[in-house]
């Protein structure tokens, strides 16, 4: 990246529409220092400490978000000036016919995220999953061990100091290029 | 390699050849999408049966030829020696598709660049994935190797 | 660990001292192979350590809840203190002919019954998540399209759409339309092989030959239209990468009128088969309330009776104009869902009829010259269209900064690709929410207190692809 390009905006830069649907505008009530967005493409995104994650996922689910849908994670490796990962989860109301997409920053040399696994279940294995490849702590989980990888692998292959880990070809009869 | 056989055991060996091409069964070892295609070369429109292949054995103990049909991960590789390990006397191995024989279009951390680096393969076949007819072109590849005794394992 | 063993002896010998746990007995376990000389670098076994199944007494109390599938609705059959010497850890896979692929499955056994369950995943993957950010977003399809390699034509236009709203390029109505066909298409032949695949693990072994015949049908045309039989790379961020083949109304035609006549038989066969009743009914039950728990939609969502198919909630490139009803079932059982994906694949060639019918004419990709590259032979006449093309396949188009998930109704259920954009011509972070991945996370619900043998039945019926549990 040149340095030229600036550190781009993740969402968009206008403020959020102050109409939001029915279950959102409850936990906008409730938590009033959690931003809630809409991103470039309409989708409604907030940002939550990790502090306030599990009751935030619990008030999400009592306010209609009862399909879970998603955990994942984001390594902004030196892209940004706030904390290195974010975590993000994904629900789904059936109800409403509307998604949320929750994003919570994840710093430090052992980044840890709260585990939503008492709210949603389903999240177990897809903290698994980000524990495996990303490394991130999920305080509270039932059984935070590798899933994709071995076990005795070591390293998290999905952060980006982490190389591909691709081998170099050699065809045997060309001349070797320098 | 075995030894140029005398003239009795020139035609028992060449029998003994007979009755193994002719009846090669797979251990089923599809992984990914090479295993459909896997699939559909062994039913009804690719029939591979007329060549002898009439089952596909779960049990590595009652099969013969071992196609590796799909990309073999890290976590996988172990399972697939243990596998190729079961097998009795004489085995066989085709390699199939792309990841398979050399990683295919994921050259990272997560696969095995090549089956060939865990068990010994007999015919590579190239695709992603290759359709039953380059499948069963390898096999009959493999059928003719045993048939002349290229592919011999001792 | 390993002794350093002659190949004449073929026992493996466990060291002397007894391991002082279930856990580390199982570490200590060697692979021996009987005649051949054990490759140097294979120092582990096939145990994975922490990821697998411990014993009743070494587990913690929430881990056996999970594998007790009783975290979501405690419907335990059993007394929990009467079996606790009685039960056994058996390994079912990766390498088996009824687990759809390298599924392994840990299940504690008390004779026929399964206690619990625990999936142990990750035989199959491949890093596509990594790769997909050393690829453009052109080639992002063939990455992303090897994951669920029965339904190829979904996971394209699931990363072909998250791309384009990301780039906010609309699309032609006949490119969409396209996608429609081919997406509809592919549904049914997704479901063919599940039908072939669940007939056979229940033992009617002639569905897989039924099964695949019909698919052959869909596999030629896709041949036709794409080049390739599957993992195609045809829907593409700005369209698809061709027009649709001379001849196609024939050969569609003839896939609508010849499909349902297979259809019809494996109705005859299987519906009302007394064997087949016994086996699938009552068998692998969910609640919606666990659904939605564990994120579980498409057909076993539909089958628990929830209405909920993005294609009618959330619908995405021009499905809306096509009229098709949504199959519901009742009980969530494995029956259920056997019922309604035979009746989505009647739906899907109905769309696909309305599809052919009124396929638009004009242009199968988007008119913006910086997202889809130029037809070939203008590449000859314009200096303009050979640096587009050029500039297009060698660095790739650059997509705004931004994020998105996409997510569309696969075959198995939702299908999401999240991407994440800094601006650059490479996406920062693609990751692919597989409904798949979801389903077999639930397998102890629906198979905890269930015979061993319903296992195979239950595993079949959520119709689980495990390039798409790994990825």
């Amino acid at each position: 990246m040149s340095d030229a390009t600036p550190v781009p905006e993740i969402v968009a830069e206008e403020p959020p529409a102050p109409a939001l649907p029915t279950p959102l505008d409850g936990l906008a009530e409730a938590f009033p220092d959690v931003a809630f967005e809409t991103s470039a493409a309409g989708q409604n995104v907030a940002r939550v400490e990790a502090s306030h994650l599990v009751e935030f996922a619990q008030a999400a689910r009592d306010a209609g978000f009862e399909m879970f849908v998603d955990v994942t994670a984001v390594d902004y490796y030196r892209q940004r000036p706030g904390p290195r990962y974010d975590v993000v989860v994904g629900l789904l109301s059936l109800q409403h016919n509307t998604r949320l997409r929750i994003r919570v920053g994840v710093d430090g040399d052992v980044p840890a995220a709260p585990s939503i696994t008492r709210v949603y279940p389903g999240a177990n294995f897809y903290e698994r999953e980000v524990y495996d490849l990303f490394g991130i702590d999920f305080t509270g989980h039932p059984d935070l061990t590798r899933i994709m990888l071995p076990d005795d692998w070591e390293g998290h292959p999905l952060r980006k100091d982490t190389p591909v880990g691709s081998v170099p070809i050699q065809f045997r009869g060309t001349h070797k290029v320098q | 390699m075995a030894d140029p056989p005398g003239f009795l055991t020139a035609t028992l060996d060449k029998v003994a050849n007979w009755a193994r091409y002719q009846s090669s069964w797979g251990a089923t070892f599809g992984l990914a999408c090479c295993a459909i295609e896997m699939m559909h070369t062994g039913a009804a429109h690719n029939d591979l049966a007329r060549f002898g292949m009439e089952v596909f054995r779960a049990s590595p103990r009652q099969a013969d030829l071992m196609i590796v049909a799909g990309r073999v991960s890290q976590k996988m590789a172990p399972v697939l020696r243990q596998v190729y390990d079961q097998m009795p006397e004489p085995k066989w191995v085709i390699s199939m598709g792309a990841c398979a024989s050399t990683g295919g279009m994921f050259n990272n951390y997560a696969l095995v660049q090549g089956v060939d680096q865990v068990v010994p393969v007999d015919v590579y076949v190239p695709g992603c994935p290759p359709g039953p007819q380059s499948l069963m072109h390898a096999i009959l590849t493999l059928h003719e190797g045993i048939k002349s005794g290229e592919f011999v394992r001792v | 660990m390993s002794d350093e063993t002659t190949p004449e002896d073929v026992t493996s010998a466990p060291p002397d001292e007894a391991p002082a746990s279930e856990r580390e007995r199982r570490q200590l376990q060697d692979m021996w192979a009987a005649g051949t000389e054990e490759p140097s670098w294979v120092t582990a076994s096939t145990a994975e350590g922490a990821q697998l199944m411990l014993p009743r007494d070494q587990a913690s109390p929430a881990e056996v809840a999970e594998e007790g599938g009783t975290l979501v609705a405690d419907d335990r059959l059993y007394d929990e203190e009467q079996y606790e010497e009685e039960t056994t850890i058996l390994n079912m896979g990766p390498q088996h002919p009824s687990t759809h692929g390298v599924l392994r499955l840990q299940l504690e056994l008390e004779g026929e019954i399964v206690r619990r369950v625990k999936p142990v995943i990750g035989y199959l993957h491949t890093g596509m998540e990594k790769t997909g950010e050393t690829l453009t977003f052109l080639q992002g399809p063939t990455n992303v399209t090897r994951m669920d390699y029965l339904a190829p034509f979904h996971n394209e236009l699931c990363f072909s759409l998250a791309t384009e709203a990301l780039l906010g390029v609309e699309l032609p109505p006949r490119a969409q339309a396209i996608r429609v066909l081919m997406t509809e298409l592919n549904r049914v032949s997704s479901h063919l092989m599940w039908v072939a695949t669940q007939g056979m693990d229940l033992g009617a072994v002639s569905m897989m030959i039924y099964g695949i015949r019909e698919r052959e049908l869909l596999l030629a045309f896709f041949e036709k239209t794409t080049g390739l039989r599957m993992n195609h790379n045809y829907i593409r961020p700005g369209g698809v990468a061709a027009d649709l083949p001379d001849g196609w109304e024939e050969d569609v035609a003839g896939i609508i009128e010849a499909i349902p006549q297979g259809l019809d038989d494996y109705h005859d066969l299987l519906t009302h088969n007394p064997i087949f009743l016994g086996r699938t009914q009552g068998v692998g039950v969910i609640t919606p309330d666990e659904c939605y728990a564990y994120g579980i939609t498409g057909p076993p969502l539909r089958a628990a009776g929830i209405d909920w198919d993005l294609r009618k909630a959330q619908p995405y490139s021009g499905i809306e104009q096509y009229d098709f009803d949504v199959p519901l079932g009742e009980h969530g059982d494995v029956y259920d869902r056997y019922r309604v994906r035979m009746e989505e694949m009647r739906q899907s060639l109905g769309i696909v009829a309305q599809v052919a019918e009124s396929m638009p004419a004009g242009d199968y990709r988007t008119e913006d010259l910086k997202v889809t590259p130029p037809p070939r032979k203008r590449i000859d006449e314009s200096m303009e269209a050979l640096i587009h093309h050029f500039k297009i396949f060698t660095e790739g188009f650059k997509v705004p900064a931004g994020e998105h998930y996409q997510a569309i109704e696969g075959p198995r259920g939702e299908l999401g690709h999240y991407v994440v954009s800094l601006g650059e011509a490479t996406p920062w972070r693609i990751h692919c929410r597989t409904p798949s991945f979801a389903a077999v996370q639930a397998l102890p619900i629906m198979m905890a207190d269930q015979l061993i043998a319903d296992s195979v039945a239950i595993i079949a019926s959520i119709d689980p692809v495990l390039g798409d549990v790994d990825r």
